[in-house]
């Protein structure tokens, strides 16, 4: 019996394949029928993106319709090559390339020809199409920027490469998608879903109507309007501000966490990604390994922060009550805190936590760490305690914000000294450079100003944002959960009135701006850099943090300007001027505005690079006094059948 | 003995089914790939056909290593080689490469290399072995655990990345049962098959009242002696666990495009996405060949692309529009022939090692051919499964063509053994 199982199994699966193909090939005719119209054209249909506007309902982002010629090689008959390159001023190596290599993706599938054809090369072509069998024209829309700046905020829109089509489906040859920034985070939002429309051809090519009545069509779903967070005033000021500079300003809105300017320097004008010479423009940004123009320096600038850290020393000082506002240190023009080691300070003289702010004093904060440090006998336990509460403001870590890229920053912890010093002890002393936000600290401008923000709030953060509205739908939960830090609300006053202090007294005394409370902190970022093979301290990178006003803050800003020098030198200036533009819209400190535009710190990226670098490729900011925003007409017309479809 | 032509005593029918095949095959994928406005000449390797024509070239210095191999070190190396095989499906996870969503392939520039088409082979050696040994006794259920791991080691490596082809090693069970695996187990395979598709086409409490009804009924026929209200409870209790985990499966380890692959095929969802596209195309394609075909390259459903991967897993389809009908009747009795005659020619042999592994080279074609063609006729959901000989790819042709012959070549031997 059990011989005749897998035989008697061949034999009914057998039949039955049989009877099947009997059924399909010789009884039934529908079958048959169908194959004479099986030919199927697949038409897409391409929804407009959906806008960008500021949180204020500013339109910087539209669209422009454009034109793709598409080509699908085996249907290629009798072209005269020679005319439709001379129509198209491609020379015609570039067809036989551009050919091959669409063949190579699909002879019956379509590629793209040529790409991002405006209005008139379009009508030129559209006169001929008829001669050129085999190529037809895509319409999709392109981007319209209506402003020149917030180029790293929108990020670009780009043909989906091959990679992006094999691992998603949605996408096909040519379709475009956003990269970076929100054109990147939102891709799906903005977008939309394209159109299918199957239509039936009969064996002679003519078409005869949608494939089964249109039973798998379906219909494109425009994409949803989005409202960023930035303000576009502050926004194009901010990057007025860096021209001639490189360097990063992130402000925030403590009170809900929104990104109020997002500024890298040198930056670009969003425009020059758009059309037929937006992959030249492209690989220009791309090579530029030196000014680094798509390198978005507010979210990716890693550096020890210098003196704004010893905000988080005092915080945690008090925090873990090794101290008190009355505890004074003496300082000897700095401290010796071991034997031969010596951390230098520019002042001298008793001080406490409120002086030790505005003064910037070295040696207060080094003392009050020493003693963060030693409360526990345990090093490691009190090494994590510390770096915990210093967590707690969202530092050292991706902090979940709604933009592509960016960098985790580092606050250390007892691991990271197992690594560095395995195996023998370690102290408060051989790591005190942690006091003063220099040692094995890193943080971004945005971990920066969301620090300033946790400040001001006296304890807690919302996670930043960029997405204000999205039509239709809600924002993501995340962004409105409430961060709380480790540190009582009630230790939050003695420092911000330190804070206050550093621009009555202090280092930043001389950026005071009428009528406005402000609260801030200068400090410097050692660099190095190999200049011909020599490691070379560089000029140091100028940071400042700041909000305002001091009661029920609206602003809380990082400023970081590459080798900008001392702090309250390029950083502070900037940090009070974006601060009395975004509360008062208008400047008081002339003076203050108009050295600050004129700085220029090319001469000296210059001697740093060994070769003249300027960054002259990018499309040099509006002046001051251009009205804000150059409006284009608003909406862009699209083809009729979209338009029905909407 | 070793002065002896490699091709003694190989057995002729088989070999000149499989030519038959192959180059049957080969036409077919010529046809399906043929793009018309190239000039075209058959050794174009950038096409398809050019490809699979290199590949079918290589398979004769392949045959011929096969066949000059000692005929007793199959298996005396068989656990080596299985080992072997379950280190090159193992090392998928690290490097495998990933090509139509399937990480099922080795990379070697341009070259790719599949290894779970070579891992059958060496899986059907490895039963062959275990089974061969005097001691291992199919009715100790110790024995059945380890022999059904056999088949169920290399199923787990490979579904992760080809669900397609692990159905495919189910059909060694078969083997097992021709081995002396008690019934119980196909009963047992049998009725979660059919409790399965029950579950997807009807709700999950509906299935188990036809449960209950069928046990009941078995129950009340069955003689008073054999009545056994526990044992039919258990069975109850746990067809109602099967039932609920079928739809939890469905729901939550399923992807989107299996689910589609079945909804479509019970007819439970209107297909609005067009993923029913392909077995549509198949079906008109292979349907519009009627009795005698159009004949060769005269398929306008081939010629006009309408089939997707029409030279992989859809070459049936050009068979079927090409060829028509009878084309179809050929092909089929050409596989239909030679599994039958790998059967025969296994029953004969005189170790228990080549009986066995002959009975699994059989069941191993037969589930291709049978999976295959039922998914292009629309008997059966979208299973990526080759078929046989036929369809397009290297690794395909080679495993396949190690698996037959290496049993060829057992068979040979056999005679020189006297």
């Amino acid at each position: 019996m059990r011989k005749v199982l897998l035989p008697t199994i061949i034999i009914i699966a057998t039949i039955l394949l049989i009877l099947r193909l009997f059924y399909l090939q010789v009884i039934n005719d529908s079958l048959k029928l169908k194959s004479d119209n099986n030919a199927i054209k697949i038409q897409y249909e391409y929804p407009e993106r959906g806008y960008i506007y500021d949180r204020n309902g500013v339109l910087l982002v539209a669209n422009q319709p454009s034109y793709d010629i598409m080509v699908i090689p085996r249907e290629l008959k009798n072209i005269d090559t020679l005319e439709f390159c001379k129509l198209l001023n491609v020379p015609k190596s570039e067809y036989i390339r551009i050919i091959k290599k669409a063949k190579v993706y699909s002879p019956r599938l379509p590629s793209v020809f040529l790409p991002q054809l405006n209005k008139l090369e379009f009508a030129a072509f559209q006169e001929k199409i008829r001669k050129f069998e085999g190529f037809y024209i895509q319409k999709r829309s392109l981007r319209d920027y209506q402003v020149n700046f917030g180029a790293n905020v929108f990020g670009f829109i780009t043909q989906a490469n091959e990679r992006t089509i094999e691992k998603n489906p949605y996408y096909n040859s040519g379709d475009l998608l956003g990269m970076q920034g929100v054109e990147q985070s939102y891709e799906e939002v903005l977008r939309g879903i394209k159109g299918v429309k199957y239509i039936q051809k009969d064996k002679y090519n003519r078409e005869i109507g949608s494939y089964k009545e249109g039973e798998f069509d379906t219909i494109a779903v425009q994409g949803e309007d989005i409202n960023l967070t930035i303000d576009a005033e502050l926004q194009k000021y901010g990057e007025q501000l860096m021209n001639n500079k490189r360097g990063g300003i992130v402000a925030i809105e403590p009170k809900t966490g929104e990104i109020l300017a997002l500024v890298t320097a040198p930056s670009y004008d969003p425009a020059i990604l758009v059309g037929r010479q937006r992959s030249r423009n492209y690989t220009m940004l791309y090579r530029d390994s030196i000014a680094k123009p798509l390198y978005d320096r507010g979210l990716l600038a890693e550096y020890p922060p210098g003196s704004p850290f010893k905000i988080m020393t005092g915080l945690v000082g008090l925090q873990e009550r090794v101290i008190d506002e009355q505890t004074t240190f003496m300082c000897h023009h700095g401290f010796s805190y071991a034997p031969g080691r010596f951390m230098k300070c520019h002042g001298s003289g008793p001080h406490q936590l409120h002086n030790g702010i505005y003064n910037s004093c070295n040696t207060y904060f080094a003392n009050v760490y020493l003693r963060i440090i030693g409360k526990y006998s345990n090093t490691p336990y009190a090494v994590d305690t510390w770096s915990n509460h210093v967590k707690s403001f969202g530092l050292g870590q991706f902090m979940g914000y709604d933009l592509p890229t960016g960098k985790k920053g580092k606050i250390p912890t007892s691991k990271t000294y197992k690594k560095i010093y395995p195996g023998w002890g370690y102290s408060g002393k051989t790591i005190i450079s942690n006091a003063i936000g220099q040692g094995e600290v890193l943080m971004t401008p945005i971990q920066l100003a969301n620090m300033m923000a946790t400040v001001a709030n006296q304890g807690y953060y919302y996670t930043p944002h960029i997405i204000k509205k999205i039509k239709g739908e809600k924002i993501d939960k995340k962004f409105t959960t409430k961060h709380v830090s480790t540190i009582d609300k009630k230790y939050f006053a003695p420092m911000i009135s330190g804070l206050f202090d550093v621009y009555n007294f202090g280092t930043a005394s001389a950026l005071r701006v009428e009528g406005i409370d402000i609260c801030g902190k200068t400090g410097t970022a050692e660099n190095f850099a190999k200049i011909n093979g020599k490691r070379t301290q560089l000029e140091d990178h100028s940071i400042f943090v700041a909000f305002a006003p001091k009661d029920n803050p609206k602003i809380a800003i990082a400023i970081l300007v590459e080798n900008g020098g001392f702090g309250a030198t390029i950083a502070g200036p900037i940090a009070s001027l974006m601060i009395e533009k975004y509360l008062r819209h208008k400047i008081t400190r002339i003076d203050l505005e108009k050295r600050t535009l004129e700085r220029s710190l090319q001469d000296r990226y210059a001697k740093y690079s060994g070769k003249k670098t300027v960054d002259s490729l990018l499309i040099s900011k509006p002046k001051i006094g251009d009205s804000l925003l150059v409006m284009k007409p608003k909406k862009v017309i699209l083809t009729d059948s979209m338009k029905k479809k909407n | 003995m070793k002065n002896q032509s490699v091709t003694n005593n190989l057995d002729w029918v088989s070999v000149i089914i499989y030519i038959t095949l192959v180059v049957m095959g080969w036409l077919n994928i010529y046809s399906s790939s043929l793009s018309l406005s190239d000039d075209n000449y058959i050794l174009d390797l950038s096409q398809f056909y050019g490809k699979q024509l290199l590949s079918i070239v290589l398979t004769i210095p392949l045959i011929f290593m096969v066949l000059s191999v000692d005929g007793k070190f199959y298996e005396k190396y068989s656990t080596i080689i299985f080992g072997v095989a379950l280190l090159s499906l193992a090392g998928l996870f690290v490097f495998g490469k990933t090509i139509k969503g399937q990480a099922n392939w080795y990379s070697f520039g341009s070259f790719g290399l599949q290894p779970s088409e070579f891992a059958k082979a060496a899986t059907a050696l490895a039963i062959a072995k275990y089974l061969s040994d005097v001691q291992v006794n199919l009715k100790d259920v110790n024995r059945q655990i380890q022999a059904l791991g056999i088949i169920f080691l290399p199923i787990l490596l490979i579904v992760p990345h080809d669900p397609g082809s692990a159905l495919i090693y189910t059909m060694f069970i078969i083997v097992l049962y021709r081995e002396g695996l008690p019934p119980w187990y196909l009963w047992t395979g049998f009725i979660a098959i059919v409790v399965f598709v029950l579950s997807l086409v009807l709700e999950p409490w509906a299935v188990i009242l036809i449960s209950f009804l069928v046990t009941s009924f078995i129950y009340y026929k069955s003689r008073i002696i054999d009545r056994n209200v526990v044992a039919s409870a258990i069975i109850l209790v746990l067809i109602s666990g099967f039932v609920f985990s079928v739809d939890y499966v469905f729901d939550n380890v399923f992807k989107q495009h299996h689910r589609d692959r079945f909804n479509i095929l019970l007819g439970k969802e209107v297909d609005m996405k067009g993923i029913g596209y392909n077995t549509n195309q198949s079906e008109i394609a292979i349907g519009s060949g009627g009795w005698f075909g159009k004949g060769f390259l005269e398929g306008t459903q081939t010629k006009g692309g309408f089939v997707p991967e029409q030279h992989t897993d859809y070459i049936f389809t050009t068979v079927g529009e090409e060829w028509g009908f009878l084309g179809c009747l050929i092909v089929i009795g050409l596989f239909v022939g030679l599994i039958f005659r790998v059967i025969y020619l296994s029953e004969r042999q005189k170790t228990k090692f080549s009986r066995v592994y002959g009975y699994c080279v059989a069941a191993i074609l037969f589930m291709h051919f049978f999976v295959n063609i039922a998914m292009v006729t629309g008997i059966f959901p979208t299973i990526g499964v080759p078929l046989p000989f036929f369809s397009y790819g290297g690794s395909g042709l080679w495993g396949f063509t190690i698996l037959l012959f290496i049993f060829l070549k057992m068979d040979a031997n056999k005679v020189n053994e006297w």
